[in-house]
């Protein structure tokens, strides 16, 4: 609301743009001029593109001029275009929060299967306009910088935590940071040369490399008690913050738990929960997020059980036609039952008089 | 209700009738991508260009010139608008592409019905309800007598005239119509429970107003009255285009409408035959279709409200053949002849049956001399 409002005061004449322009806002009018010119909507361009590593693209974004920043951490929703339909997307900014001109970079890692990952490693390219959100989430440093900091990174998920290390950098902070990253090998390190420098710059700073598949690393293997000791041996006194593929969180979360020290380990986690593909599965819960309420699902249909729950969604036809009981389902999997076909895809519309539940399912009513 | 009597078809048949026109659907839907978004983003721009086109000749609309081709500007905007544009998105026929630009749920129309309101009368009531009287609120739109199974009264004598009128003020009347003036008038519906409908028709017609009558004119300075006689032409021009293509969908005759009775427990298949039988096309060049907002393809938009509309002529031929198939009447015609026989139906509604009905026969059934049945309770 306050962005709005400043918004407001900056450009002239808004108000009366907008009450000619009505029924359509006035990005409609401008993006049809350039799809940078959007004044409400957030948008950003990809200035530059390039794979430092066999499976991964950095995309350095410039940001509209609505954006307002993001804190070391923090993820956006990214929404891509691919063949006509907006897909959305988490990614985390990887530079500092500090910056200039208010771009940041986004490192993603193409997954085998993955829509998103892999269109953006095969075509993203500089001129390419990407739907951004403003960021959010809480894997964020305290603002007052704690002492020690131990970062914990693997594959992908060194994106958020090397967002912290350059902040801190870019801060001139002077305690005790450790980075610790792991790999398959180490082409498979994202962002190698800048680490390397950071470390050497700041002798605040230490880097250790651990390789799952090969010798050669600081460490071998996957994360162990020995390899927290060898890192940050004042790990207790020390806030840990970790993001990596799901094994090495389950192993991180371990070791700290049996040490006592797992009130002081923050983690972010990339991979959404396994989503159920038994599309006759009647089993899981369905939370209703915004009224708080949250039942067992019985395998009719969503719009159903939200009224057996108490709930007074909106409807029409109940039969698919009018889309009047169009509704956000946050996270889980549904199937239509007109044609069986799956929607996995978190934060989508679906319709509820015609889309039963696969598993857990939470939608935003 | 109509003539001659409905084809009948078999429960298989009706069966094998939704299982080809769901197989059709389908593979429409898995279709849909990158030519259906870009397609629907060419229309707006060219509406967006030609609003912003006819917006600047009418700078100048004390100059004659400038206001002929700034207000024919503007009409063709606003009609785009509607109806390629507004009715087809707010259909949700684009709501796969996952763009709020281009979101049923967020989308507004340049017309003073707001489309919250018109969503749940359109969408909702006629579509899910089409041609069933005392259901299809858009039959006659509570006001005038467009079907042989509405009772005649007195009233309607002024049906030609009650026409005209809602074909000039057609976009009062569809924003009027969301109140269900009728079903208020029989104590169906409180004036209580339409706080919200009245509450969005006051912002949105005040919006809509203040733009074309206030904000626009008083920006031509002196120009006032002739840039405001130009935005009333073009609203006027679509109005008469909406009306025309709208009544040329569901009232030329050989339409056939329906009892709640007749209804009851319908299955898929039912419906879509009620679909096809309760509507009826206009043929005309691809221009044309577009701007209908390809309801000149009602009977494909009855089958699949939600699908793209620049796909209806693409699978008309299909849909056409299924009704051969099946032995069902597939209307369609020219707009001349179309809207002749609309206003036929008009003129000849408004009198009583007796002045142009056979004397009915035994139990509702009248059949004529050549011996076509006319009537069928
Ligand atoms: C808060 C947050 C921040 C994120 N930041 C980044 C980031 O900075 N860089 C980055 O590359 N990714 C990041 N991700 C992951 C990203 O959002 C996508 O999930 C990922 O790019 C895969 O999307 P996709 O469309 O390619 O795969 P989908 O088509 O959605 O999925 C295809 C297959 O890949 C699997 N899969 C999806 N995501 C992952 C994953 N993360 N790990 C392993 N398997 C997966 C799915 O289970 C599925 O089988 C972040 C996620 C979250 C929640
Ligand atoms: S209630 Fe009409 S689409 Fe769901």
């Amino acid at each position: 609301m306050t962005a709005q409002m400043d918004r407001k005061r900056r450009i002239p004449g808004l108000r009366l743009l907008e009450a000619l322009a009505t029924p359509h806002s006035i990005d409609r009018y401008l993006e049809l001029v350039h799809p940078m010119l959007t004044i409400r909507e957030l948008r950003g361009e990809v200035t530059s593109v390039h794979r430092s590593t066999r499976d991964s693209v950095t995309l350095t974004i410039r940001p509209t001029r609505r954006w307002r920043g993001f804190t070391a951490g923090q993820f956006i929703r990214v929404g891509v275009l691919i063949d006509g339909v907006r897909h959305t997307r988490c990614y985390s900014p990887a530079t500092s929060q500090h910056s200039a001109d208010g771009r940041f970079e986004l490192t993603v890692k193409a997954h085998d299967n993955g829509r998103v990952s892999r269109w953006l490693h095969a075509n993203a390219r500089p001129g390419l306009v990407l739907q951004l959100a403003p960021a959010e989430g809480e894997f964020t440093l305290p603002a007052a910088r704690p002492e020690k900091v131990l970062l914990i990174s693997g594959g992908s998920g060194i994106t958020p935590v090397i967002s912290m290390l350059r902040t801190l950098c870019a801060e001139g902070h002077t305690g005790e940071v450790v980075f610790l990253h792991y790999a398959y090998t180490e082409a498979d390190v994202p962002y190698l040369a800048q680490l390397r420098e950071l470390a050497g710059a700041h002798p605040n700073v230490r880097l250790l490399l651990a390789y799952t598949d090969v010798e050669g690393g600081d460490l071998h293997g996957f994360f162990t008690e020995e390899h927290l000791r060898a890192a940050a041996p004042w790990f207790a006194d020390a806030d840990t913050y970790l993001c990596g593929p799901p094994g090495l969180m389950a192993g991180a979360r371990e070791v700290f738990t049996a040490l006592g020290a797992a009130h002081r380990l923050r983690t972010e986690d990339f991979a959404p929960a396994p989503i159920t593909v038994d599309a006759e599965d009647a089993t899981g819960e369905i939370t209703f997020g915004r009224s708080g309420t949250s039942a067992a699902n019985t395998g009719r249909t969503l719009l159903e059980q939200a009224e057996a729950a108490g709930l007074k969604p909106e409807y029409g036809c109940r039969m698919g036609i009018c889309f009047t009981c169009t509704s956000v389902k946050t996270s889980g999997c549904t199937r239509d039952v007109r044609n069986g076909e799956l929607s996995t895809d978190p934060d989508s519309e679906i319709q509820i008089c015609v889309s039963v539940p696969v598993g857990d399912v939470e939608l935003d009513i | 209700m109509s003539t001659p009597k409905k084809p009948q078809l078999t429960p298989q048949q009706f069966e094998e009738l939704g299982r080809d026109l769901d197989a059709l659907r389908q593979r429409l839907l898995d279709s849909l991508g990158e030519d259906d978004r870009k397609y629907i983003y060419d229309v707006v721009k060219v509406q967006r260009a030609l609003e912003v086109a006819g917006r600047g000749l009418l700078m100048a609309s004390s100059f004659p010139p400038a206001w002929v081709a700034g207000t024919v500007a503007l009409s063709l905007s606003k009609i785009i608008d509607n109806m390629e544009i507004g009715h087809n998105v707010m259909h949700g026929q684009y709501d796969w592409m996952r763009d709020p630009a281009m979101n049923s749920k967020m989308f507004e129309w340049d017309n003073v019905a707001p489309g919250e309101n018109w969503k749940h009368s359109h969408n909702y009531i006629h579509h899910t309800y089409t041609n069933i009287l005392g259901k299809d609120r858009d039959i006659g739109y509570g006001v005038l007598r467009m079907d042989e199974g509405q009772k005649w009264h007195p009233y309607y004598l002024g049906n030609p005239a009650y026409a005209f009128a809602l074909m000039v003020f057609f976009e009062w009347g569809v924003m009027l119509h969301d109140l269900e003036v009728d079903n208020l008038r029989t104590g169906r519906k409180k004036w209580s429970e339409t706080a919200g409908v009245r509450r969005r028709m006051w912002h949105k017609g005040l919006k809509q107003v203040l733009k074309d009558y206030v904000l626009f004119p008083a920006l031509t300075g002196p120009q006032f009255v002739a840039t405001a006689t130009a935005n009333a032409t073009a609203n006027l021009v679509r109005n008469i285009w909406a009306f025309s293509i709208i009544f040329c969908g569901h009232f030329p005759t050989g339409v056939e409408s329906f009892t709640e009775e007749e209804t009851k427990d319908e299955t898929r298949g039912e419906w879509y035959y009620r679909q096809m039988l309760g509507s009826a096309n206009i043929s005309g060049s691809p221009l044309f279709h577009i701007m209908t907002g390809n309801l000149s393809h009602q009977i494909e938009h009855h089958l699949f409200p939600d699908i793209p509309a620049r796909r209806y002529p693409q699978v008309a031929g299909e849909v056409r053949a299924i009704c051969e198939k099946y032995g069902l009447p597939y209307n369609t015609g020219g707009l001349p002849k179309q809207l002749a026989s609309v206003a036929a139906k008009i003129f000849k509604l408004a009198l009583p049956d007796k002045f142009w009905a056979k004397p009915a026969g035994p139990r509702g059934r009248t059949v004529s001399k050549d011996g076509r049945t006319l009537r069928v309770a």
